[in-house]
């Protein structure tokens, strides 16, 4: 399976395509066969002993045996340990509700902040932006989020939010925002002093030191997502000089 | 590298793992960006939850020192020796004093109550 599928990477794949390991061509002559590990991510799922597309793209590799299916969308779907921003919606009692962006709201404990016990409650209102991590994200059951790490630390993890703008892109620009080399986000540092929140549910939230600046970098990061990237250059550009 | 689901363990021929995230996949970094020192702390945490990037140099990259490591040796040795003076007792004092001149040091055997033969 493994050769079948290094061979399409980089090709478009549609939900249907399948790979399987009775396609290779090589038989083994030995009757102990060595388990050959396939890490399938986003798009790519198991059925039985095949690996079978469920979303149309590019199929990726990375080594040494991590695959997946590139593509775009804006709805997200909560996955465990992607950190997102999510809005505070219900305070009942020991859970508070968040708006991740998903089908259902996530439940968030008051206990799973840094420092909180029965006594010291976080300070957590309706309407809060909460920057938080998935614990708990699959179809079966109602998806729960956590502002610390397993040692207990925050790590920049919890409530943000004063004077800044909370926005919706696409999941593909935040990936693009994310990734190692960020291109976007190299083009964005020549701009102005700024603080950026990224959520993998497709929000952003920025803070700037002017209002007038916040908004021109919310419109300059809502309108890229959609350019190439000499567009974008182009954009960030004459933004850059016309900047006062 | 988070591991959601393991096909199923009878099956000794292929390992098929699920991952449903793509930050493993494509190496995404942390989540909070400061740009020109807008929110200090967040820069640090930046430098923290980011995967350290390998240097040119050498893998690890050497801390600026005052002083060089020899000379931090060197004094290193001079303070065992001053601290060991320090707290020794008035015979073993007295017996380095003697040995001073000459390059070698005696130890000092303490002396202990010797239960009696019979």
């Amino acid at each position: 399976m493994f050769p079948a599928l290094k061979q399409r990477v980089g090709d478009v794949l549609l939900p249907g395509d399948e790979f399987s390991s009775e396609d290779d061509d090589t038989i083994s002559l030995t009757d102990h066969v060595k388990p050959e590990k396939v890490v399938c991510g986003p798009g790519l799922r198991r059925s039985g002993d095949r690996l079978v597309v469920c979303k149309s793209g590019v199929l990726r590799h990375k080594q040494p045996n991590m695959f997946w299916m590139e593509s775009q969308q804006r709805r997200y779907v909560p996955a465990k340990g992607e950190t997102i921003i999510g809005i505070v919606t219900v305070k009942s009692g020991d859970i508070f509700k968040v708006d991740c962006g998903g089908s259902e709201q996530a439940s968030l404990s008051y206990l799973a902040f840094e420092g909180a016990t029965k006594r010291n409650r976080p300070n957590v209102q309706v309407g809060d932006l909460v920057f938080a991590q998935f614990i708990i994200a699959n179809k079966d059951m109602e998806p729960e989020l956590v502002c610390m790490d397993s040692s207990g630390r925050a790590n920049g993890m919890g409530v943000f939010g004063g004077g800044g703008l909370l926005f919706s892109v696409s999941l593909g620009l935040v990936r693009r925002l994310l990734s190692p080399h960020s291109e976007v986000l190299s083009d964005l540092q020549q701009l102005f002093p700024c603080e950026l929140v990224v959520g993998m549910n497709g929000r952003l939230w920025v803070k700037s030191s002017r209002v007038q600046q916040t908004l021109v970098i919310a419109n300059l990061l809502q309108s890229c997502d959609t350019m190439t990237a000499q567009q974008r250059r182009e954009l960030f550009r004459r933004v850059a000089q016309g900047a006062l | 590298l988070s591991l959601s689901l393991v096909s199923d363990w009878s099956s000794d021929r292929n390992l098929i793992i699920e991952e449903q995230s793509f930050v493993p996949c494509e190496d995404l970094k942390f989540g909070r960006i400061s740009f020109k020192g807008f929110n200090p702390e967040v820069e640090k945490l930046m430098i923290l939850m980011n995967p350290r990037e390998e240097e040119e140099g050498g893998e690890e990259s050497r801390m600026q020192t005052d002083i060089t490591d020899e000379e931090m040796a060197l004094r290193y040795e001079s303070l065992v020796g001053s601290m060991k003076k320090k707290f020794a007792k008035k015979r073993e004092r007295a017996a380095n004093e003697d040995n001073k001149n000459q390059n070698f040091s005696e130890t000092i055997t303490k002396r202990a109550f010797m239960k009696p033969q019979d």
